[in-house]
């Protein structure tokens, strides 16, 4: 069997994102959040974890998309990344996907470069494209609110 | 095959490890024999330390580790059987001794062999030194028995400790705390139960939790000896290369504190420690000609009082020179000319901690202190803890460093803004004041654009939490002054309500939220919510206030004379029903409280009121002084409190808080005054505290029955 990568995947404005399953410790619904004054607007605050403090990320606002509509509850998703631990807002989760290696690819040049950092690359699976999100950059890059968003779409 | 390895790293590590930790002590324990030559403890100690590190080292087969231990064991035995004695070259040896090691054991650490140096020329040294100290002995016979003695212990006492993963312990907080919050929660639901064997299991989950918290908390202390065995070493070094001598003392090595605290502690001591030898203590020329001894004597302390942690570093060396500092400041624009005139003795050697002090060239030829001692003093603030100099030219300087037993705990003002809760450390609050919104003009003032509140007659700077962190102000109603002390400026932060006090857990914000230089950390309330903790000196900075550091502080220094005279006491100051006024010292006061009067409930016959976890006795002032006395729904109550005792005064009105120079007449018309005294150009009868509180004792211990005074 071809070499395959296990992510786990989730929806964000109708996009189908990815991450690598080992990444993630948890999937939660998202408990009372603390905002943090003056942060990068992706920051949508702190939350306690059993005990942990760990920093909340809205994906739309880290990727540049439009704030989530009024009603939607956003789900949480908990993944480390190096030493810390963060949460990711998503609008959905979806499931488990195995992608074969041999259908990645790297991000098409004409996404701007700026958004090839946070998503570098693309699997293409039969039906439809899954977009890999490089977790590290999203959690320690300037965490402002990229421009990508506007390019994916 | 792969298990056999593993066992073997094991062992590897619990080797490097112990070694480790022997070497920290030898490079003490070998400085300090320098100063007893004749120790049976140190010898011991020292002998034990070579003899178990050259074992270890042949079982595991490291041959330099080995033959450089060896040759500092016959050394060490020629020394214990009284054929050598002590001479600093024979100390220099040994020292080098303890860096070979170390360097062998880091080599083994970091690549699982001993590496390419060459240690065959300090082994020669070793047997040189063997060779050449013959000496008379001077050391007597049991000793050999004692070292034998000393391993045995040391065997014994081995087994029962272990080695725990520093991540692990800091997990095990996180867990304990959130335990805490599980039991307050479950304790909520049952408070509403009548099943008995539900309450019974909730009260026994309350006890154990609150155990196994503190015992946590006890398992992360380590004693302060653990720096401090280094700064012998560190002394005797620089001590040589700057041609003096220094002899170091240490006291209560065995205190203990959280080991957070210790790591955060290390490096403002060792500055401190620099300072001391490099500008401190003076040149045994200098000392012998002001009829000192020769070599300089450092002295570490430390012991817990009243909740903190005190360490003392004193000498015995010049001082600061004064007027040196006068100059200095006025040279470097820090003073003006009329402050310089006015300042004490007190507020010139605060300002060797302002920064503008301590930029490295002005200074290195100063005969005080003060490189960087804006940095010492910025570090012991941060983990909050105060740091106090005291320095008698001629004679030396002494650092006192307060800090709090754990730096996990912190005891905290909540406040809201914006309908958002923030944590401000109790260490920053000075006081809190409440401005009334009413129809009359606003008591916040305006000097230009910037927002000013008249607090006894000074301009008190202000902030507004709400602006300063961009988001919606809840709008009209009361607002709150937090008084915040930050260096040495005070600030008022404006606030819409002040929540209550609480002991906080201070976790550290994710790299990710690093920037935000306005927040110390955050920390999980008692709700199990999430709050920020303000790092008041980011916040003056991002406000603006105090932007200039070199200038607020010192205005705030040059207050008249009585303001901040050491002989000034703060006085609280408050009225009783029959148009009498009251002083008491502040630092007896505990807090301010407001209490509704249904929740005075009678014990043995003397009011007293539940207040955080304890019986706590009130005693009314009207009664006292056989005042009328008044009716009402709240009562204002100063918390009194003294070696562990609480007690509430009831009075009638909070009056004031005055920082003044009283002179106290004593005319006591009563055993619970002193006398009376002038304050603020009115006369006020001061309270005998100790009778007062003997009173409050009588009823919390005594329950006498004769009603409440």
């Amino acid at each position: 069997m071809a070499p395959h990568r296990r992510l786990c995947t989730f929806y964000l404005d109708r996009l189908w994102f990815g991450i690598a399953v080992e990444r993630v410790h948890e999937v939660t619904r998202l408990p009372a959040i603390t905002p943090v004054p003056l942060a990068a607007p992706a920051v949508a605050g702190l939350i306690n974890l059993r005990g942990q403090i760990i920093t909340v990320i809205d994906l739309r606002r880290r990727l540049g998309f439009e704030e989530r509509p009024a009603g939607m509850l956003p789900v949480n998703v908990v993944a480390r990344s190096g030493n810390a631990t963060v949460g990711l807002l998503v609008d959905e989760i979806g499931e488990v996907v195995e992608a074969p290696e041999s259908s990645h690819e790297i991000a098409p040049d004409n996404l701007p470069a700026q958004s090839r950092e946070l998503v570098p690359g693309v699997y293409k699976l039969p039906d439809r494209l899954l977009h890999v999100l490089d977790l590290d950059m999203v959690v320690g890059g300037d965490g402002g609110e990229a421009q990508s968003g506007k390019a994916l779409k | 095959m792969s298990t056999a390895t593993d066992g073997m790293e094991e062992i590897i590590k619990e080797f490097l490890a112990e070694s480790a930790e022997g070497l920290d002590r030898l490079d003490g324990n070998l400085v300090e024999l320098e100063r007893e030559p004749k120790s049976h403890e140190r010898l011991g100690e020292i002998f034990r330390a070579v003899h178990t590190i050259k074992g270890s080292s042949g079982m595991l087969g490291y041959p330099k580790l080995e033959s450089v231990a060896h040759a500092a064991e016959n050394l060490l035995s020629g020394l214990r059987d009284g054929k050598l004695a002590l001479h600093p070259a024979l100390t220099s040896g040994l020292l080098a001794m303890v860096d070979a090691l170390r360097e062998l054991l880091n080599a083994i650490e970091c690549t699982g062999g001993e590496g390419d140096g060459d240690y065959i020329p300090v082994v020669r040294v070793l047997e040189e030194l063997l060779r050449n100290s013959a000496a008379p002995a001077t050391v007597t016979g049991d000793l050999t028995d004692a070292v034998t003695e000393n391993i045995q212990a040391a065997a014994g006492a081995s087994v029962n400790k272990i080695r725990v993963d520093v991540g692990l312990l800091d997990r095990m907080m996180d867990l304990a705390s959130e335990l805490v919050l599980a039991r307050n929660q479950t304790l909520q639901c049952t408070s509403l139960q009548t099943d008995g064997t539900l309450l019974g299991a909730a009260q026994r989950l309350k006890r154990v939790t609150t155990d196994m918290q503190e015992t946590v908390m006890k398992a992360r202390l380590q004693p302060i000896g653990s720096v401090w065995d280094k700064f012998h070493r560190l002394a005797r070094d620089l001590a040589l290369s700057c041609g003096k001598q220094v002899t170091v003392e240490t006291e209560g090595s065995e205190t203990e504190l959280d080991r957070g605290l210790i790591e955060a502690i290390r490096d403002p001591l060792t500055h401190i420690l620099r300072n001391a030898i490099d500008h401190g203590i003076e040149t045994p020329e200098q000392r012998t000609r002001a009829g000192k001894t020769a070599a300089g004597h450092l002295r570490l302390r430390a012991f817990h009082l009243a909740g903190r942690v005190h360490i003392e570093i004193s000498d015995d060396g010049a001082g600061i020179n004064l007027e040196r500092v006068r100059q200095r400041a006025l040279e470097r624009g820090l003073i003006t000319p009329e402050q310089a005139a006015g300042m004490g003795e007190r507020q010139l050697g605060e300002l060797v901690f302002a920064p503008g002090f301590s930029t490295a060239e002005q200074v290195t030829n100063f005969s005080g202190r003060g490189v960087g001692l804006d940095v010492v003093k910025t570090n012991i603030e941060r983990i909050g803890g105060v740091v106090d100099l005291r320095s008698v030219t001629g004679q030396g300087t002494t650092l006192q460093i307060k800090i709090p037993l754990t730096l996990a705990i912190l005891p905290a003002l909540i406040v809201s803004s914006g309908g958002q809760r923030f944590a401000i450390p109790q260490v920053n609050l000075v006081e809190v004041v409440r401005l009334e919104a009413g129809p009359g003009a606003s008591p916040i003032e305006r000097v230009y654009r910037a927002p000013v509140y008249r607090l006894r007659d000074r301009l008190l700077p202000l902030c507004f939490l709400d602006r300063e962190l961009h988001f919606e102000s809840s709008g009209a109603g009361d607002l709150y002054v937090a008084v915040l002390q930050a260096g040495a400026g005070q600030f008022g932060l404006v606030v819409d309500a002040v929540n209550d006090t609480e002991e906080i857990v201070v976790k550290p914000l994710g790299k990710e939220l690093r920037a935000a230089a306005c927040f110390a950390g955050a920390a999980i309330l008692g709700d199990g919510q999430v709050v920020l903790i303000l790092d008041v000196a980011g916040l003056a900075q991002l406000a603006g206030i105090l932007a200039d550091p070199r200038v607020q502080p010192l205005k705030q220094a040059a207050e008249p004379e009585s303001e901040r005279d050491p002989a000034a006491q703060s006085w609280l100051v408050f009225r009783g029903t029959a148009g009498s006024r009251f002083a008491l010292p502040l630092s007896a006061v505990a807090r301010l409280e407001e209490i509704p009067a249904e929740s005075i409930e009678r014990s043995a016959g003397w009011e007293v009121v539940q207040y955080r976890g304890e019986i706590m006795p009130l005693l009314r002032v009207a009664r006292l002084f056989h005042e009328p006395e008044q009716e009402r729904e709240l009562l204002p109550v100063v918390v009194l409190r003294e070696s562990g005792l609480s007690a509430g005064l009831v009075v009638n009105r909070i009056e004031d808080i005055v920082d003044e120079l009283v002179g106290v007449r004593s005319d006591r018309q009563s055993d619970l005054l002193d006398g009376s005294a002038v304050i603020q150009e009115r006369v006020a009868d001061v309270l005998n505290l100790k009778n007062v509180l003997a009173l409050a004792r009588g009823a919390s211990t005594s329950g006498a029955a004769d009603g409440s005074v």
